[in-house]
């Protein structure tokens, strides 16, 4: 308890900041995610994704509670998670996209949970205790959603005509989403420099380094790196976001403070 | 016209270790490896298991349900080849 109430009065805003990012990202595609239930290709897949969602609902309570306890203000999950407007929150666009088709929503997996993989081992040896708890139960999970999406990602892309096609249409589609995740960033510096948590641009190269086996075993081509940016992690989101807020905010502003 | 449906595979859990796997069940999946994570998020969502076996279900080799008078009913009346009509020691009685 001592060494929470200390970290509480020491947090920074950059601090505040990652934590809510990290919860964020996994908020976001774990709604996404859990659009698929009861409509994936075959029931054994629709239980996997449906499993996967979970396990990123999970990671965002935890993740949302702990910003909360942070920034001190007293605000729980419920209310980090379902009643902050669009600017407030702080994914990735490229968590907010529309999941499109099984190809789209599997090469999202798949670049995010590498993602994931690298970060949460980085996590663990974070100076801010109960993040690093939190990254070593999310890391296992990661894995397991990596491993997965990535044999899909092989058997689409390096299967039929219509999978490969569907699949590097993914893949062009989303690849300039993922220049976000390595963009510097005041945050990032503030962070690492307090040993919190690695700057994301220090992840790009071990993260390529895990991507592009999988994507040239995949017949995948990689696409150019464009100008393109995206803002999520800023505020400034795609015109996706509101669509899937209103889903996902429905329930709690209509009936708040609801439980079951 | 070809009909390309994944082939079926059956499922089996061991719950602890020390135990047996058990038959759970099945999935349809392209091949061993997807067969393994079909299972692992079908039949583990509850802690049901420390490790997972999958089984091609046409590689296994099944009895003929028409020949079990012959199989299995001649084992009725025999009933001296079960143990239970022998005295055991007493130092053996937790057998």
């Amino acid at each position: 308890m001592a060494a929470d109430m200390t970290q509480q009065n020491t947090a920074t805003a950059e601090h505040i900041e990652y934590v809510t990012r990290l919860g964020d990202n996994a908020l976001i595609l774990g709604q996404r995610l859990s659009e698929w239930c009861g409509h994936a290709p075959v029931i054994e897949e629709d239980l996997a994704l449906a499993n996967i969602a979970l396990d990123l609902v999970g990671q965002a309570r935890l993740l949302l509670t702990h910003a909360g306890k942070l920034e001190g203000s007293g605000r729980d999950e419920d209310q980090m998670a379902f009643l902050r407007v669009e600017r407030d929150y702080r994914n990735i666009t490229m968590m907010e996209v529309p999941n499109e088709d099984f190809g789209r929503s599997t090469v999202r997996n798949f670049l995010f949970s590498t993602f994931q993989v690298l970060l949460w081992e980085r996590l663990v040896q974070s100076s801010d205790r109960e993040l690093a708890a939190i990254a070593a139960k999310s890391l296992k999970e990661a894995r397991y959603h990596l491993n997965h999406s990535a044999e899909w990602v092989i058997r689409l892309g390096d299967g039929t005509a219509v999978s490969h096609d569907k699949t590097q249409a993914a893949l062009y589609y989303l690849w300039p989403y993922t220049a976000e995740l390595f963009a510097a960033n005041p945050t990032d510096e503030a962070v690492s420099a307090a040993g919190i948590g690695p700057a994301w641009s220090e992840l790009e190269a071990a993260w390529e380094a895990m991507v592009l086996p999988v994507l040239a075993e995949a017949t995948l081509v990689v696409p150019a790196r464009t100008p393109f940016k995206s803002y999520g992690k800023f505020g400034r989101h795609s015109e996706h976001m509101g669509h899937l807020l209103a889903t996902m905010q429905y329930m709690q502003r209509t009936y708040p403070g609801a439980s079951w | 016209m070809e009909r390309k449906e994944w082939p079926l595979w059956e499922v089996f859990i061991r719950s602890r270790n020390g135990l047996d796997h058990k038959h759970c069940g099945s999935v349809h999946a392209p091949d061993a490896t997807m067969a393994l994570q079909m299972a692992r998020d079908v039949y583990t969502r509850r802690l049901e298991g420390v490790s997972i076996w999958v089984v091609k279900a046409a590689d296994i080799v099944a009895s003929d349900p028409d020949a079990k008078p012959e199989l299995f009913d001649p084992a009725e009346d025999k009933i001296y080849r079960h143990p239970t009509f022998y005295q055991l020691p007493e130092e053996v009685n937790h057998m």
